[in-house]
Parts: structure tokens; sequence; C-alpha cells
């Protein structure tokens, strides 16, 4: 077996790695195993205060006329829910896998740019802070922005929301914004640059693949983001005209700009999680993916493609039928690559050894779950029946089950996949089970249930509403469903710090996987490695462990 | 709180052509996306029941993928997608027919939590609940007095975005007299959820009695309460606003069934609750608590009782 060097930061920085131990590492660090893990904490404290504020609103709802809370509180509340879970809880959940695993997976010792990486960290952390603070303001027209997460002008102008929630908000984003980008490029840098030698492009695992092309999406939307924001803030803070119609400006333009950043910051927070359901079915089915290559390039159809559906969020705008028909024909044609991957992860399944450790639990829930969210979506790429349920609670549910059916348990699988890696421990499998189920259950007690109330008329971001027929017992069975979501996440907590304390010894390959974050201990050293496995195919480890039948040997085979 | 609700707001109740055939596409559509869940639920199921990890079970094939497979399961969906799409062209005309070179027969302001009804030809104005003759297709024309709100009324058809500085058109009609539900379903602010609509549909001779009195001057207050009340709308400027477009004008508000947009039934103890303080029902809403004594609230209730 030959030796292979390994890529890595510069002397100097390893240096300064091993220079800072215990407490002063979790602000001084610049390692990416370190920083991985203080990107999934921070963003874990920012899931439970969202949490919170989502159990806050199905108290307000479970009943009609509810005066639990003011509709001030209200909608402050599901403004910062849906910014905290987008802006500080699933981008930085997948940012942080990634940062942890990318390089061990392509057996690098670190990020191209380490104390790039820190920043990123430490801006997305601080602007959460800053979005957060807005609490914190006082008077009638204090606290915290009540615009929603899209913050439609003119609502945000001055005119309308004259306290300073809007502006933390802009402030906030920006800090987030500029943290996420920097991290886009530095994951993609990693990827380019510091493959160890015989890891090919074309020989990336999944997730790296996937995490390669969300930061090339990064990289690309997020400017747009950060552009609007601060055409937002001019309005509001140096008189400028961007979004006011009455003096020039256009309302419609701001939703233009929002979502050419808001829809392919959908697949932002997609595409790693279908990188990670990429990495799990494999291992656990015993089999190699189906279709790499197809799955592969349909992740960059998936890419380009959701820079073209922006505005099936504006069918309702009135903006014509052509304009309509074009993004409705493009948000179609998205489905077609997802599609793919639904039908080669299940073909992963077929033939294969099917263990069915939690993290398997999740991800084949995964499939069945985001399935339904898919299908939900071409309902909506379908312009009229957007016109009808649009704004109602069926896009309340259809995006919960993108978001947390798709992506939330496609990170539980991956939580419980690399937390061997991550921690030195296995995650106690009948907690696990326990959470499984609780999750499975609660989620579609919740969201399932909202299709329908969408579909009799319940409008969404209503602080409260009238007792027309079937809204009451829908609404109720709701707010349990959310109440059981939020048990399942309590015994997540108690697992970890279970399983922390007493958990098994992983060792280091204790899912029989193949790609190279096993090749080295768990936790890994600093620097990763001691020395990398040759890669001379997709499954190194494969290869090592059957070296009379490696992957190349056997698709030969098969012709 | 408004007893009104037997009738519902379900998108697939349709009461009108333009919503009939968002329905029908509905539920085909359904129908499509149910088979594919089905479809891929059982793959699914089948594969993790049959290739469950179990004691003697065979080792896994290394399989990488066939691309006739890749084929069938690319070119199936896109050939359903194309056959969707063309019924999807299809009923945007039915839904949603052109109104170019038409008149509007009536404009709806959206303002911060109530809209304003304006009937262009005769130029009665009235608040919340829509007044239209059963049977008749009328263009409305939609225009926003300061943020962006939404027209939703599911049985009648699609929503439309209310956009300041970009006015809308909409072809609205009711197959039979009834009453149809809806909301302001873009969030447009604090009260946001209590921006309700109801859309009245009468029997057109009913209705062309309707707007001949919504037409008409209010008979004038008579009693020496309702002379204080009508005193005291001039003079605690309660006509600034709901003369001017800034709140409803409440000429004939003696005839709404409801208040404020949805809140509450409109009956004397309601309104008198509503001017003690509106923050009772629709805390932050513009219309001010006027801090006004109970024998003022009286006199105004007996006063807005006579504007039918």
């Amino acid at each position: 077996m030959k030796d292979a060097a390994i890529p890595g930061p510069t002397a100097i920085e390893s240096f300064e790695q091993e220079a800072h131990e215990g407490w002063l590492a979790w602000v001084s660090s610049v390692d990416h195993k370190q920083l991985g893990i203080m990107y999934l904490l921070g963003a874990f404290v920012f899931f439970l205060v969202g949490g919170v504020l989502a159990l806050l609103m199905r108290i307000q709802l479970a009943v009609p006329n509810n005066h639990f809370l003011t509709p001030q509180m209200y909608n402050q509340i599901f403004t910062m829910h849906g910014t905290t879970m987008i802006f500080l809880v699933v981008v930085p959940l997948l940012v942080g896998m990634a940062t942890y695993m990318v390089p061990l997976m392509i057996g690098a010792r670190d990020m191209a740019f380490p104390r790039l990486n820190a920043l990123s960290f430490w801006v997305q952390i601080f602007g959460g802070i800053m979005l957060y603070f807005s609490f914190a303001t006082s008077g009638i027209n204090g606290g915290a922005p009540a615009v929603g997460w899209f913050a439609y002008a003119p609502l945000t102008e001055t005119a309308y929301s004259y306290g300073p929630g809007v502006n933390y908000w802009i402030l906030g984003l920006l800090g987030i914004g500029v943290g996420t980008l920097t991290a886009g490029i530095n994951l993609m840098t990693t990827i380019l640059t510091m493959r160890a030698p015989g890891m090919h492009i074309r020989r990336l695992p999944l997730f790296v693949w996937m995490t390669l092309v969300t930061g090339f999406l990064i990289v690309t939307v997020m400017p747009i983001l950060n552009a609007g924001l601060v055409m937002l803030l001019a309005d509001r803070l140096l008189n400028a005209h961007f979004f006011r119609a009455d003096t020039g400006g256009s309302a419609v333009l701001w939703q233009h700009v929002f979502w050419a950043f808001g829809h392919p910051e959908v697949y932002i927070m997609v595409l790693p999680a279908f990188g990670i359901i990429s990495e799990v079915i494999p291992v656990f089915s015993g089999k190699p993916i189906y279709g790499y290559e197809v799955v592969a390039a349909s992740t960059l159809a998936i890419a380009f493609l959701s820079m073209l559906v922006w505005a099936h969020h504006m069918f309702a705008v009135g903006l014509g039928h052509t304009f309509d028909i074009f993004f409705a024909l493009c948000s179609m044609a998205i489905a077609v690559p997802t599609g793919i991957k639904i039908f080669n992860w299940t073909a992963t399944m077929y033939q294969g050894r099917v263990r069915f450790t939690t993290a398997m639990l999740y991800a084949v829930s995964f499939l069945l779950m985001f399935t339904i969210g898919g299908l939900s979506g071409i309902a909506f790429a379908v312009a009229p029946i957007d016109w009808q349920l649009t704004d109602s609670y069926f896009v309340v549910a259809h995006f919960h089950y993108v978001l947390f059916g798709g992506t939330a348990l496609a990170l539980f699988a991956g939580v419980y996949y690399w937390f061997p890696k991550m921690s030195g421990r296995m995650l106690d499998e009948r907690w696990g089970k326990v959470q499984f189920w609780l999750t499975f259950i609660g989620f579609n007690l919740t969201f399932m249930i909202q299709h329908v109330l969408g579909m009799f008329g319940m409008p969404r971001r209503v602080f409260t509403y009238p007792p027309l027929p079937g809204w009451e017992a829908m609404n109720m069975i709701s707010t349990i469903g959310a109440f059981v979501l939020a048990l399942a996440v309590l015994v997540l907590m108690i697992n970890i710090v279970i399983s922390l304390r007493s958990g098994e010894i992983a060792g280091d390959n204790p899912w029989s996987a193949w790609t190279l974050e096993w090749a080295t201990t768990s936790p890994p050293p600093p620097e990763n490695f001691t020395r990398v496995p040759p890669v001379n195919g997709r499954r190194p480890l494969w290869d090592l462990a059957h070296p009379d039948r490696t992957d190349e040997m056997l698709a030969r085979a098969a012709g | 709180m408004p007893g009104t609700y037997s009738s519902n707001a379900f998108t697939l109740a349709p009461a009108s052509p333009q919503a009939l055939a968002i329905s029908n596409l509905f539920i085909g559509t359904l129908y499509f996306l149910g088979a594919i869940l089905i479809l891929v639920t059982g793959l699914v199921l089948y594969a993790i029941i049959r290739y469950r990890d179990r004691p003697g079970a065979p080792e896994a094939k290394q399989v990488f993928g066939s691309m006739r497979l890749e084929i069938l399961w690319t070119a199936a969906p896109v050939l359903s997608l194309a056959v969707l799409a063309t019924f999807m062209a299809r009923t945007m005309m039915a839904s949603d027919p052109p109104s170019a070179g038409d008149r509007p027969d009536i404009r709806l302001v959206a303002h911060q939590w109530w809209w304003e009804i304006i009937y262009l030809k005769s130029g009665a104005t009235a608040a919340n609940e829509i007044h239209i003759p059963a049977g008749k297709r009328l263009l409305f024309d939609f225009r926003s007095a300061d943020v962006i709100h939404d027209f939703w009324v599911p049985a009648l058809g699609r929503k439309i975005d209310v956009v300041p500085g970009h006015p809308n058109r909409l072809w609205i009609e009711a197959d039979k007299p009834g009453t149809y539900l809806g909301a302001c379903a873009e969030f447009c602010g604090n009260e946001h959820a209590w921006m309700r609509i109801m859309v009245i549909a009468d029997p057109p001779d009913q209705f062309a009695t309707w707007l001949k009195q919504q037409s008409a001057a209010p008979a004038k207050p008579v009693t020496a309460e309702e002379q204080l009340g009508a005193k005291i709308f001039r003079d605690r400027i309660c006509t600034n606003c709901h003369l001017r477009g800034v709140g409803p004008d409440l000429t004939h508000i003696a005839t709404r069934r409801t208040l404020a947009a949805g809140v509450a039934d409109n009956t004397p103890q309601n309104l008198a609750t509503w001017l003690h303080d509106p923050n009772t029902f629709k805390p932050g809403s513009n219309m001010p608590d006027f801090k006004l004594s109970d024998d003022e609230v009286h006199a105004l209730v007996a006063y807005l009782e006579t504007q039918k």
C-alpha cells in the first residue's frame, strides 16, 4: 500500500490549531472538526428557540378566537420562527455537517481556508444574536420584526413598520449572509483543491458532490439577497425609493429580488440533505448507490433549474398568463431530476441487505415524507392550483414536508450516522427508535392535516381564526402533533447526553461504511489521518476490504 | 362572535365556472399525484420488507445501476408532466379569462385591515361585504391603499394579490345566491387575521333593490338620542376617517352583517363594545380608542343603527 501525501493547510496553521485546547478552543479554534461541532451546537440552540416559537404559535392556534398571544406578539413570533429555522438552523446545520465531514471524506487535513472557516461561523452567530436582539427593543413599535420571513415590501417600509425590528432583521441577515457566502466559497475551494490523491472529482462521495453544488448555489444567489437587503435598508434609513410604489419604486421588485435568492435557497437547504441520504442508504443496504452518475448529474440539473423557478412564488401577483406558464413549466421540470433521485435511492435498496438502524429508519422515512412534499410541490407548480392554495395552510404543510420531512429527517439520519465518528461513541439505538417514532408520528400529525386546513380556506399567518366548520378540530390535532414532535426533540437531547457519557465505544468504522472518514479514528485526530488509504474508486474502504472484487473489477465484470 | 358560518370556504366546493375549472384540475392532479405517492410508497415498502437484513439473508448484490431504468424514470415523468401542463394551460384560460378592453364593474380597494367596495357604475360604496347579483359575471378591479393584500374567496375561484402600484383585474361570479367566505391571504400587518371577506350573491332583483338603497341617503335621525349621536359623529372627528376612505364609509352600516371586517356580528351590543374600545375585538387596528362615555356610545349606536 502506498502512503499518500495529505494535502492540507500550512504548518503555521497546524501549529495554531494545537496551541489552544480546552475552553479556549471554543473561541479560538480554526479546526474544521471543532468548528463543525460548534456550527451544529449553535444551530441546535437556535433550533430549540425556533421550536419554542412554533409551540407558542400552535398554542395560540389550538382554539379559535384565542387570546393567548396578542397579534403583535404572534406576528413577531412567526417571522422569527421562519427566519430562525431557515437562516440559523437548517443552513448552519448543513454547513456544519459539511464543515466537519467534507475534509474527512476527501482525505484532507482541514478546510482550504481555516481562518475563513472560523470567520464564517462567528459572523453567522453574531448575525443571529443581532436578529434576536430586536426582541429587546422597547416602545410601542419595538420588538422583533413582524413582516414574515420573506418580508414583503412595502410592509417592511418605515411607513408600515416604524420600529427598528426590520433594521435588525436586515443587519442580522446580512451578517448571516456573509457567513454563509464565505462558508460556500470555503467548501467549494476545499473540494476542488484539497482532495487526496486518487480522489478524482468523479469519485467524490455524493455528500461531497452535493455540497460542492450547494457551494456553487450559495455563491451564486447569496449576493442577490445581500443586495436586496441593502436596497431595503437604503429605503428605510436613507429615504430611497426602491420598493415604494407611491414614489416610483416597485413592490414587485422586492419579490423578484427576494425569490431569485429564495428559491435556490430552498435547494441550498435540500441538496446537502440529498447528499446525506445518498451516503446512508447505500451503507445500510450494503450496496453502492444506484446510478451514481445520474444522481450526480441530476443534482446539477436541479441547481440550474432552481434559478429559473423563482416566480412560482409570485403566481398570485397577477403578472400575466405567459409569465406564469414559463415559471410553471420550469417548476414542473425540476420535479424530473428530483424524481430520478427518489427512484435511484429506492433502487439502491433493491436486492440489498437493509439494516434498520435508526439512521436508516430516518433515511427511509425521508424518502416517503420528501416525496409527499415534492408531490405537493408539483401541485404548486400547476399555476391555477397555486392560485387557490398559495398563502394558505396547504403551503405551510407543503414546505414543512420539504424542510422537516425532507431536510430535518435527513439531518437526523446524518446525526445518527456520523455521531460515532464525531464523538467516538454510538448513539443509543433504543432511544433512537423511540425518537424516530415520536418524530414520525408527531410530524405527520402536525402537518398532514394542514393540507386539508388550507383546502378549507384557512390562510397562513393569521394570529387567530373564526370557528369555521372543521377548523377547530384540525387546528387542535395540529397542535397536539406539535407537542409530540417537541417530545421527540427532548428524547434526542436525552439520547445525546446519555450516549456521550456511556454510549458504546464506536471504533473506526462501526457501520462497515466505505468512505474515507471511516478510515481514521473516532473522533479523528488533529489533521485527521495518519495515512490516507489509496483511493482507486468511489468506495476506497470496500476496495480495501475486498481486494479480490474491487469496485473497478465489479464494474468491469458487469460490463 | 359572528354566527354566519354555515357556508364554507372549501376549494373543492366550487360555486362559479372559474372555481369549477380549478377544482376539476385540482381533483385530477390529486389523483395523479396520489398514484405516484402510492407507487413510490409501494416500491419503498417492498424494498425494505423483502430485502431487510435477517439471519441467513444473502449478501447484497453489488449492482451499480441500469441506463434503461434511468431512461424509463426520466421519460415517464416528463411525458406525464407534459400532459399535466396542457391541462394547466386550458384551466388558466377558463379560471382567469382575459379582461383587456372590458370596463370594471366593481373596484375593490384593500386597506390595512378592511376592504372598500366601490360600485363604479352607481357610485355606491360599501365595506367588507361584497354584494353581487347571482349568475352575472362582474369584472373586479383591485387596488391597494397601503401594503400588499390578497383577495381570496375559495368557492369563487382564484386568489389575486392586491399590490400597490400594480392594479389587477379578475372576473368574479357566483352561480347561485348565497354567502361565500374568504379572507385576505397575503400577510399585511397586525390585524391580517381579521381582514375577512364576505361575498353575498343576491338574486338579481334583490341585488337591484340593495344597490338602490346603498346609493340613496339614509333616513335622517329622529329621536333626540339619534340626533345627539349624529352630532357626536360630526364633532368627534369620526368623519375625518369614515368619510374619506381611511376607515369604512358608515353611511349604510346598519345594513351590514358584521363589524370590522368580520371580527364580530353587527349587533348594537357589539357596536357599543367596539366604540368603547376597538382593541377588545381588534387589538392594534387603526380605529383609535376615543374614551367615549357610556352616554356618548349609546347615542352613537342609536345614530348608526339608523344608517340603513
